[in-house]
């Protein structure tokens, strides 16, 4: 099972979470979001670009406590709590935000 | 979530790459950190190796996971102890090592040091102190 993406077919896992990182793009992320029925808006890709910069600098997707609390650091405390996370991704932030960032699922995430 | 915290000590005594045994507990570690556990890690013989500055893995083909220890502070784990002797017969120093920081939401958010050096005898008192040690 693989993800179209511009004509070209990425490789993703039983779930759907692409299986090289590298193999990511912003059009890849719109695709990924789709399988997730994700409406898109500019609060997502912030909290996607902010996942890919987590990961490029900890080569790990964090864990959703600690996701909240670097996401209200960084983007303001109104953003940083479960709710606010909870209403973008509403199947979880780590599972779906993972997801379309195309990072793998995060370490302790049972 | 558990309402009981216990105090876990991994003892890393492994050097980085060549076993699985540090990223293992790496993984472990997270996980532990991330049940809101106090999670402690220990570094002692070769297992100061792992978070040593610098570490370039192309050409061994493994993933350098050490940026990863970097993380840790944000998963609330607070205290990395380094055995001062292991560092001695290696050749190393304090500045050999990663900068590893925690920030301490009770004080204004300041940065504070992880890594503690500590000798023979206040690790066996560590491991005293501690409800579950796990060695890797």
């Amino acid at each position: 099972m693989g993800l179209m993406v511009e004509g070209k077919e990425l490789e993703t896992d039983e779930e759907g979470y692409l299986l090289d990182l590298n193999d990511w793009t912003r059009e890849a992320g719109a695709e990924l979001a789709k399988t997730e029925n994700l409406e898109m808006t500019d609060s997502h890709w912030e909290v996607i670009d902010f996942l890919r910069e987590y990961y490029d600098e900890y080569q790990i997707a964090p864990a959703v406590r600690v996701l909240t609390k670097a996401i209200g650091k960084k983007l303001g405390k109104e953003k940083g709590n479960s709710k606010y996370l909870y209403e973008l991704f509403p199947y979880g932030p780590a599972k779906q935000a993972c997801k379309v960032a195309g990072l793998p699922k995060p370490t302790g995430c049972i | 979530m558990s309402s009981v915290i216990k105090q876990f000590l991994y003892v890393n005594r492994k050097a980085p790459y060549g076993t699985v045994y540090a990223l293992e507990s790496l993984e472990v570690v997270l996980i532990g950190a991330a049940f809101e556990q106090d999670v402690r890690l220990m570094f002692m013989d070769d297992g100061v190796f792992q978070i040593t500055k610098g570490q370039e893995t192309t050409d061994i083909g493994m993933k350098n996971f050490s940026p990863t220890f970097g993380a840790l502070g944000d998963y609330d784990v607070k205290y990395m102890y380094v055995c001062k002797q292991s560092l001695e017969e290696r050749g190393l120093t304090v500045d050999d090592l990663m900068d590893l920081k925690w920030e301490d939401e009770d004080d204004d958010w300041a940065e504070k040091d992880s890594i503690i050096l500590v000798d023979r005898a206040e690790i066996k008192s560590l491991m005293t102190d501690a409800d579950v040690v796990l060695s890797f």
